[in-house]
C-alpha cells in the first residue's frame, strides 16, 4: 500500500458574456452637489466585486480618486437595466456601459470648469487627486468639490452621463450552428499535483498552479480572489459534489452542508497563481470575464493527476475513493 | 407550554424580552432585538454564519433555544466592532481580502474572535480548527486563515 | 501572486488592489442583505411540495390546512393569474411549460403544489405538512437517453422530451465533414463522460420579502442574481403592469447561478397581494439543496479522429444536459455548451450535437461554468487520453491544436485575443516542465 503521486494538466478557454437575446446594461453618472460622482445601476454583486470593480472603472474614465464614487445598486426604480450577474458579463457590460456614463460625465464636468477657470475645455486634464486644471499650469485650477457646487448654485449646469453597452443578438444558424454568441474569450491553465492512497482511495489535492489571461484585471486583489476560490470549488467539485450521489436514482440526496461534502479549511491546496494580461478590444479597459471559469480547469487537471499517479482513468465526477478503488481492483484484475 | 421572560445581556447590554418555547438565540437577536450581523444559512448547525458568543464561547446560535441560556452574557459582532475604526481581526480581513460575498463574514470572525480571546498566538492548525465549523462557498479559506493568523501573536 | 503581466498600463485607479467597496459592511456586518430587513406584520410562505417523481394529482385537499392556528391564506394554481410561464419568455426562447404551482400533474419530486402563509415561520411549515394530495404514480423517466427515445412517454403537453431548436433535436453546430476527418485519420478515440447534478451552494439561501406599499405597488426585496428578470417574469405570472413592482437587491450572499430562477418573488406577491401584508419566503437548506435548481448532469461523447504527430483532424460531440423537469436556463446553455465545443483548439472537421433533456427531476438551471464547466471536464480528459496514447508530451498535444488569431472556430466565428498557448507556456514555466524550442517559439498571434 503507497500513497502515489501525480500531475495533471487542463487548459480552457471561456467565453466573456452570452449573448441571450441582446444582452444590454445600462449605468447613470451625476455628480453631487459636493463632488461625489453616484453610479447608478441595477446590477447585482454576489460577492465577485462588481460594486468596486464599477467604482474603478468610474474613477479612472472621470480622473477622480476612487473614493469620491458612490455605487448605488440595485434598485429597478432608481437604477437602470442591467440583464443580471450571469454569464461572466458583469464586468464587461456594466464596465463599458459605466465608462460610457463617466465619459460624457466627464466631458459636462471639464465644460462647467472650463466655464468657472475661463479657459477652453479642451485644455483642462484632471490630475486624479479630485483637481481639473489647466494642462501645464499649476495655478488655474478648480477641485472638484468647488466645481460641482458652482454647477449647481451657480452655473445652473448638470454634470451627468448616460451609458449602455449592448451586444446584439446573435441567431444562431440551424444548419451550422453559425453565431456570435459571446464578447471575448478569456483562457487558463491549471495543473494539479495530488497524491492518491491506493490503500483507501482518498485524494489530496497538495498544489494548484493557475495561470489566467483576463485581458485586464481590474483588480488584481479581487482577481486573485476568483481564481483561487474557483481553484477551490473546481477541487469541491472533483472529489465530493453532487445532489444525487447515486445519479440517476434520486435516493439519499444531501440536505445540509454535513451531508453535501465540499472541503473543509484544513484540506487546502497549496495555491500559485499568475495572470497575464492581453487587453480585450472591445473590453472596458481591456477586460474580459472571469467570475465563472475558475472552476472549470482544475477538475481535469485533477482527473488527469490521479491518472498519473495510479493509473485509474475516471470518466464520471465527481471522483470518489469509491471509484478509484474500483478503477484500482479493475486495473489488478487486468493485470 | 408558555413563553418564557428572557433576561440575558447582549453586547454588554441588559435585554429582557419574551420568547415562545423553543425560540433560538439567532431569531431572539435578529427578530427579537434587530441585531442582523449574525445570519440564517442553514438553521441547522451545518453552515457556522450565525455563529455568536455565550460566555465568551462561540456558539451556533440557531441551535440554541434562548430560555437554555437566560442569565447569560451574549456576544454578536456588532458587540465587537469599535465605535470607530474597526477590530484588529475585522482590519485583518480588510487587508487580506478575506471577504467575497460577506455572508459567512461575521461567523468567521466571531469564531476566530473567541479562538484569539483563549488563544493569542493560535497555529494554523487552530485555526482552522476554530473555523471548521463555518462554511465559505467564496474565498476558498485560505485568505480568511491568514487573515486571522495575520492578528495572532 | 506576483503583478500581473501586461501590455500596456498607467491607470490610476484600474489594475490597482484597492479595497473592496463592500469590505467594511461585511466585516462590520452592517451589509444589509434583502433578509435583515423585518418589517412589522410580516407573514411567512411555506410550500407544500410533491412527494412523488411522477404522478397525476387525484385530489388536493387543503380543509386540514386551512384550520391550523396562525394560517391566514392558503393558495393553489387557481390564485396564479398566469401559472404557466417559462422564464425565457422574455427574449422569446421557448413558451409556456412550467407551472407556478402544480395543476394535475407533477412531474419531479419537491414540484410546488400548495402556498401557505401564515403569521410566524411554524405556523406555515405545520400548515404545508397539514395538505394532503393524494397521488396517482406514473412512471418516471430519469436517464436522459432513455427520454429521448421514440416511444419514451411525453413528460408535458408540448410532446417531446427536448427542447427543439427551429425543428431540430438539439442544437447543431458543423464544421467540415466529419466522416471523411475519420476515415483519413490514423487513430480514432472515442469516450464517454457523466457527470451527477452539483448545487451552487451559497451561503445565503434563495428567497425574498414582498412588502406592499402606500401607493399601491409591491416592494420586493430579493437577492435575486438579475433584478429586471425577475420583476418582468413576476409581472407577466402576476398578469399586473410591470409598473406594479419594484424590485431592489444587488447585495447578494453567493449565488453561482443558483439565484437567477425566478421561483418564490411570484408567489410571494400573490400572497401580498391577497393579505395586504409583508411576505416572506425563503428557503431553508433543504430546499436551497434539493428544491433550488443544481448545475445539470451531463453525459457528454466525444469521438475524436488523431493523425500520427498529435493533430486532431475530427471531433464529434454528442452532449446531453439533464434539464430535470422544466427548462429554466438550460436551452441557452444547450447552445452556450455547442458553442464552447470543441474546445480552444482549432479542428477542421466538428460535429456537435448539444440536447436539453427533460426527466422527472429537479429541474437544473444556471451554474458558474454554465454548459461549459463539464464539457470542459470532457474535453481536457479526453486531451489527457490522446496524449497517453500517443505517448506524447500532454501540453505539445494542446499547443499544436491550440486555436489562434484568425482561426475559424467550430461555430463559424473568427477567433481574436486567443491566449491558450500563452496560459500553457507560462503553466509550463511555473511547474518546470520542459517545452521544446518550436513550443516555446509559439505564439497566438501568428496565424498556423
Amino acid at each position: 500500500m503507497a500513497i502515489l503521486r501525480g500531475r495533471g494538466y487542463a487548459a480552457v478557454n471561456y467565453p466573456t458574456g452570452m449573448n441571450l437575446g441582446g444582452d444590454p446594461t445600462q449605468a447613470l453618472v451625476h455628480a453631487t452637489t459636493t463632488g461625489n460622482f453616484v453610479v447608478s445601476l441595477s446590477s447585482v454583486d454576489l460577492g465577485q466585486g462588481l460594486k468596486t470593480v464599477a467604482a474603478q472603472v468610474a474613477a479612472e474614465t472621470l480622473g477622480l480618486p476612487y473614493e469620491n464614487i458612490i455605487v448605488d445598486t440595485a434598485d429597478t426604480d432608481t437604477g437602470p437595466h442591467c440583464m443580471g450577474t450571469f454569464a461572466s458579463r458583469g464586468t464587461h457590460r456594466v464596465g463599458n456601459a459605466v465608462i460610457m456614463a463617466a465619459q460624457e460625465a466627464r466631458e459636462a464636468m471639464l465644460e462647467a470648469a472650463a466655464e468657472e477657470l475661463e479657459v477652453d475645455a479642451a485644455d483642462l486634464e484632471t490630475d486624479g487627486t479630485g483637481f481639473i486644471k489647466l494642462k501645464g499650469s499649476e495655478e488655474k485650477k478648480i477641485h472638484v468639490v468647488d466645481l460641482a457646487l458652482a454647477a449647481h448654485f451657480k452655473l445652473g449646469r448638470t454634470i451627468a452621463g448616460r451609458g449602455i453597452f449592448l451586444k446584439e443578438r446573435s441567431y444562431p444558424e440551424p444548419e451550422t450552428g453559425k453565431m456570435d454568441p459571446d464578447s471575448a474569450q478569456a483562457h487558463a491553465c491549471t495543473v494539479a499535483e495530488v497524491t492518491v492512497d491506493d490503500e483507501t482511495g482518498v485524494v489530496e489535492v497538495l498544489h494548484m498552479y493557475n495561470v489566467y489571461e483576463v485581458g485586464r484585471a481590474i483588480n488584481p486583489a479581487m482577481a486573485r480572489q476568483q481564481i483561487e476560490g474557483g481553484a477551490w470549488m473546481g477541487v469541491s467539485h472533483a472529489l465530493y459534489e453532487t445532489t444525487e450521489p447515486y445519479y440517476p436514482v434520486r435516493e439519499h440526496g444531501p440536505r445540509d452542508f454535513e451531508e453535501y461534502l465540499m472541503p473543509g479549511p484544513a484540506d487546502n491546496a497549496q495555491m500559485t497563481s499568475e495572470i497575464i494580461e492581453f487587453p480585450a478590444a472591445n473590453g472596458p479597459y481591456g477586460a474580459k470575464g472571469i467570475g465563472e471559469m475558475t472552476a472549470n480547469a482544475p477538475i481535469p487537471a485533477i482527473a488527469n493527476a490521479i491518472y498519473d499517479a495510479c493509473g485509474v482513468r475516471l470518466t464520471e465526477m465527481p471522483f470518489t475513493p469509491e471509484s478509484i478503488l474500483r478503477g484500482l481492483d479493475e486495473l489488478r484484475a487486468r493485470a | 407550554m408558555p413563553s418564557s421572560v428572557i433576561e440575558i445581556t447582549v453586547n454588554g447590554s441588559e435585554e429582557e424580552f419574551i420568547a415562545k418555547p423553543g425560540t433560538t438565540l439567532l431569531s431572539a437577536l435578529r427578530d427579537t432585538l434587530g441585531l442582523t450581523a449574525a445570519k440564517r444559512g442553514c438553521g441547522v448547525g451545518t453552515c457556522g454564519t450565525c455563529t455568536c458568543h455565550v460566555d465568551g464561547e462561540a456558539v451556533m446560535s440557531c441551535l440554541v433555544p434562548v430560555e437554555t441560556i437566560n442569565g447569560s452574557d451574549v456576544k454578536t459582532l456588532e458587540g465587537t466592532t469599535p465605535p470607530e475604526g474597526l477590530s484588529p481581526l475585522q482590519q485583518s480581513f480588510l487587508d487580506n481580502f478575506a471577504t467575497q460575498c460577506g455572508f459567512c463574514t461575521p461567523g468567521m470572525i466571531m469564531a476566530a474572535e473567541a479562538l484569539l480571546a483563549q488563544n493569542p498566538s493560535p497555529t494554523r492548525e487552530d485555526v482552522v480548527t476554530a473555523i471548521s465549523g463555518n462554511v465559505c462557498r467564496c474565498t476558498g479559506y485560505e485568505s480568511i486563515i491568514e487573515a486571522i493568523l495575520a492578528v495572532g501573536k | 501572486m506576483s503583478a500581473p503581466t501586461t501590455e500596456a498600463g498607467g491607470f490610476d485607479v484600474v489594475g490597482k488592489p484597492v479595497q473592496r467597496l463592500d469590505a467594511m459592511g461585511h466585516v462590520t456586518g452592517r451589509t444589509q442583505y434583502f433578509e435583515d430587513y423585518n418589517p412589522a406584520g410580516m407573514l411567512h410562505l411555506k410550500m407544500h411540495r410533491s412527494e412523488r417523481h411522477h404522478a397525476n394529482l387525484v385530489e388536493v385537499d387543503t380543509s386540514e390546512a386551512e384550520k391550523v392556528k396562525g394560517v391566514v391564506k392558503v393558495l393553489t394554481y387557481k390564485d396564479v393569474p398566469k401559472n404557466w410561464y417559462t422564464i425565457l419568455t422574455l427574449i422569446n426562447v421557448g413558451y409556456p411549460e412550467e407551472v407556478v404551482l402544480a395543476e394535475k400533474k407533477v412531474l419531479w419530486m419537491g414540484e410546488p403544489i400548495v402556498a401557505v402563509v401564515a403569521t410566524s415561520e411554524r405556523a406555515a411549515l405545520e400548515g404545508a405538512a397539514a395538505v394532503k394530495v393524494t397521488y396517482e404514480d406514473l412512471e418516471p423517466i430519469f436517464d436522459v437517453e432513455e427520454a429521448i427515445k421514440p416511444d419514451a412517454f411525453p413528460l408535458k403537453p408540448h410532446g417531446t422530451n427536448y427542447f427543439e431548436y427551429e425543428g431540430h433535436h438539439c442544437r447543431r453546430v458543423r464544421l467540415g465533414d466529419v466522416e471523411q476527418g475519420f476515415a483519413e485519420a490514423d487513430h480514432i478515440f472515442e469516450f464517454k463522460y457523466q457527470s451527477r447534478p452539483i448545487e451552487q451552494a451559497p451561503t445565503e439561501t434563495t428567497g425574498c420579502i414582498v412588502e406592499p406599499q402606500h401607493n399601491g405597488r409591491l416592494k420586493i426585496y430579493s437577492d435575486t442574481q438579475a433584478c429586471f428578470f425577475t420583476l418582468d417574469n413576476t409581472a407577466l405570472i402576476l398578469d399586473v403592469p410591470f409598473g406594479k413592482l419594484q424590485v431592489v437587491g444587488g447585495t447578494v450572499g453567493g449565488g453561482f447561478g443558483g439565484k437567477v430562477d425566478v421561483t418564490v418573488e411570484p408567489i410571494s406577491c400573490i400572497a401580498a397581494m391577497q393579505t395586504g401584508k409583508p411576505v416572506k419566503y425563503v428557503y431553508d437548506r433543504y430546499e436551497e439543496m434539493q428544491i433550488s435548481s443544481p448545475r445539470a448532469a451531463e453525459r457528454i461523447y466525444i469521438k475524436d479522429g488523431v493523425m500520427n504527430d498529435g493533430r486532431i483532424i475530427a471531433r464529434q460531440c454528442t452532449l446531453y444536459a439533464d434539464a430535470g423537469a422544466y427548462s429554466r436556463h438550460s436551452p441557452y446553455a444547450a447552445t452556450k455548451a455547442a458553442a464552447h465545443m470543441p474546445g480552444p483548439y482549432t479542428i477542421p472537421n466538428v460535429h456537435i450535437d448539444s440536447w436539453c433533456v427533460y426527466t422527472n427531476r429537479t429541474p437544473s438551471s444556471a451554474m458558474r461554468g454554465f454548459g461549459v464547466t463539464i464539457g470542459d471536464f470532457a474535453l481536457e480528459t479526453q486531451m489527457d487520453r490522446i496524449a497517453r496514447e500517443l505517448d506524447m508530451d500532454p501540453l505539445a498535444l494542446r499547443l499544436i491544436n491550440a486555436y489562434r488569431d484568425g482561426d475559424m472556430k467550430a461555430h463559424h466565428k473568427v477567433a481574436e485575443g486567443t491566449a491558450l498557448i500563452e496560459v500553457i507556456q507560462k503553466a509550463a514555466d511555473l511547474v518546470g516542465h520542459e517545452l521544446p524550442g518550436e513550443l516555446r517559439a509559439l505564439s497566438s498571434r501568428e496565424g498556423r
